[in-house]
């Protein structure tokens, strides 16, 4: 079921997927808009993304632990070492995750409620130890984050999201997790890496020769 | 809308250096690419192509799997979009082995290892592996398997070629450590910042030309490789099942001959001889009844102290049909010394008769003890001594020569598995074979 509004710069249907989300951009006029209740406000334009070879768009659909979801969105990011994908999904049963993408690594994560305050970045450092609901995660990666662009839905607004920091932690069963530093409190994303074929993806890119 | 619903393929690129085509096949992946005419090394994140290296062509090695080439691995299919080569050097010989990158565009990068016609199929691990020890030494556990540690060392790129998802430059080195569960090898590598760890399956030649069509045939192998099963591990493990079933059957074999073996005693009589009596020695006992076709046991017991005695003794038939003849010594001898008490043979002997054909028989016997030794004594040599005769005794012996037959398979496929195991440890850190430790850190 989709709602629909008009986009305040160029009048075209802007349509929602999800009732949650709040930025998203017009598919017309490529302004970035952002929701207030039943308004929508312009703040921008989209920045064109570069080219990056993810075989995930929007509307690709899959399965996760036995739930369909569908793309709804994407952020880019970018680090020292390249870029990757976190794309928004939004399940069944009108939850919101991300499939992060990363060179065709991929990992599925939820926002959960920290299990107590999270430490501020100056005092974490890779190999530090996490207890997040209930079993050990070890800091691997800190990482300075740039934003590059969005498409799609978003459940918050990307004005703040210019550079930020973020901790990457692992576990020894192949879950990890994300504080996000963008915001304060800090954010934190849980879940765990998947197989590319696990996850029953449809309506993906096609790649030339392949 | 930003994203295409098909993503075209990479359009070549022309080296700032020499002019030549690089072919990409990488899609936006691809951070940096190799010149294969110049072996200029270019950033193709950056429009401009920022040269990072030029490298000696001289040190140029083709790869045995064509870049470009696809093949099909763990049912999906894969292509070869980067080479190199890199090397360690273990007491001052260098060791090098090739690294061929695969790439699928959905499932992402997967990495082919060669060495010496071994190869490993090379997967990023995401888990964080836990450090623990195995039999004294170092060991890692990733998903519930043990992987105990085979080598440091510092690996060093000689070599690159085609175009890979980060910065690749010749001369960067890593601290690479190797911890093995046949078939897997989990590697991790660190360049003092982040460790990346990655598991490998090995696979043999044969199966990689095949995944690749490739022409001809592939390398032998050499050697014993870290992680390559022990072909003989199965071979010896069933054949101590198989032993371990057969020693069962001969415990029962063995149990049951018991049981059935009648052990009957056919005859008993007590005597005394003294060697100074003069006259015959010999005597002959009552006639008995062999039952049946088997084996009699003559058993004889003396008082023997600190001496020595000698029986001739014939079984023979009643009816002079036929007639066994046979001897047996009885000494004993003990005292004691400086270290103690000590003591040699026995007071008692048996002799026994494999196939004695039934019927009735008496046996004929004649002691004999040491003749100088009876003149020299006043009293003479003598002693009291019983003969018993049973018929169908328990005969182990056989039983026990077979035990030792049924090992030696066992013990063979042992002895080929043991072997492996030690030419493939003489290769690691611990290995005996290398001379002085080379450790370069």
């Amino acid at each position: 079921m989709r709602r629909t509004a008009e986009c305040p710069s160029c009048g075209a249907p802007v349509q929602f997927a999800w009732s949650g989300a709040v930025q998203t951009a017009c598919p017309y006029c490529h302004s970035i808009l952002v929701r207030h209740d039943v308004n929508l406000e312009k703040v921008g334009i989209t920045a064109d993304l570069p080219p990056d070879a993810s075989p995930i768009q929007l509307f690709t659909e899959g399965v996760f632990d036995n739930r369909r979801f569908t793309v709804i969105g994407r952020i880019r990011y970018e680090w020292e070492q390249g870029g990757w994908n976190e794309w928004h999904l939004l399940f069944q049963d009108q939850t919101s995750g991300w499939l992060s993408d990363a060179q065709a690594e991929y990992a599925i994560s939820f926002l959960v409620a920290p299990p107590a305050p999270l430490p501020p970045p100056d005092q974490l450092a890779p190999g530090q130890l996490l207890q997040i609901s209930g079993a050990p995660f070890y800091v691997t990666h800190l990482t300075r984050v740039r934003y590059v662009g969005f498409e799609g839905e978003l459940p918050f607004t990307t004005a703040d999201r210019s550079e930020f920091l973020t901790a990457d932690l692992r576990t020894f069963d192949a879950r990890f997790a994300t504080i996000d530093y963008s915001e304060q409190p800090p954010l934190l994303f849980a879940g765990r890496f998947v197989e590319f074929d696990e996850l029953r993806l449809a309506n993906l890119r096609e790649f030339e020769g392949w | 809308m930003v994203t295409q619903n098909r993503v075209p393929a990479p359009r070549p690129l022309s080296c700032p250096n020499c002019g030549g085509r690089i072919e990409l096949r990488g899609f936006a992946h691809t951070r940096t690419a190799v010149c294969i005419q110049c072996c200029t090394v270019l950033d193709t994140s950056t429009p401009e192509l920022r040269i990072l290296q030029r490298f000696d062509e001289a040190m140029r090695v083709r790869p045995l799997i064509p870049l470009g080439t696809r093949g099909t691995l763990q049912g999906k299919k894969w292509e070869v979009i980067g080479f190199q080569v890199r090397a360690i050097r273990v007491d001052g010989v260098p060791y090098s082995w090739h690294e061929y990158l695969l790439f699928n565009p959905y499932a992402g990068f997967r990495y082919l290892t060669h060495y010496d016609g071994h190869w490993n199929f090379v997967s990023t691990v995401r888990a964080l592996p836990a450090f623990t020890s195995f039999r004294g030494r170092k060991a890692a556990v990733l998903e519930g398997r043990t992987y105990r540690h085979f080598q440091t060392a510092t690996a060093t790129t000689t070599f690159v070629m085609g175009e890979f998802p980060w910065a690749v430059r010749v001369g960067e080195t890593v601290t690479a450590e190797d911890y093995i569960a046949p078939p897997w090898i989990l590697s991790s590598e660190s360049d003092g910042k982040e460790i990346n760890w990655s598991r490998g399956i090995y696979l043999t030649g044969a199966e990689i030309w095949k995944a690749f069509s490739l022409p001809g045939s592939p390398p032998q192998a050499q050697g014993v490789y870290a992680n390559q099963p022990n072909p003989y591990a199965d071979g010896m493990r069933r054949a101590w099942r198989t032993f371990a079933v057969l020693a069962l059957l001969w415990v029962a074999a063995l149990a049951a001959h018991w049981a059935l073996s009648s052990n009957r005693e056919l005859f008993r009589g007590s005597y005394h001889f003294a060697a100074n009596t003069p006259g015959e020695h010999s005597l002959v006992t009552n006639v008995f009844t062999v039952p049946g076709d088997g084996n009699v046991e003559v058993q004889i017991r003396t008082d023997l102290d600190n001496n020595w005695a000698y029986f001739h003794l014939a079984l023979l038939a009643e009816d002079g049909s036929r007639g066994f003849d046979f001897g047996r010594e009885v000494s004993y001898y003990h005292g004691r010394d400086s270290d103690g008490s000590w003591s040699e043979g026995r007071r008692s002997a048996a002799a026994t008769l494999a196939r004695v054909p039934a019927g009735r028989y008496y046996l004929r016997i004649e002691p004999e003890m040491d003749a100088q030794a009876s003149f020299g004594s006043p009293a003479g040599m003598s002693m009291n001594y019983e003969i018993i005769v049973r018929h169908d005794t328990p005969r182990p012996w056989l039983f026990l020569l077979a035990l030792p037959l049924l090992l030696i398979p066992a013990v063979v496929r042992s002895f080929k598995a043991i072997g492996m195991e030690t030419a493939r440890w003489s290769e690691s850190d611990y290995g005996t074979s290398v001379g002085i430790s080379g450790d370069e850190e």
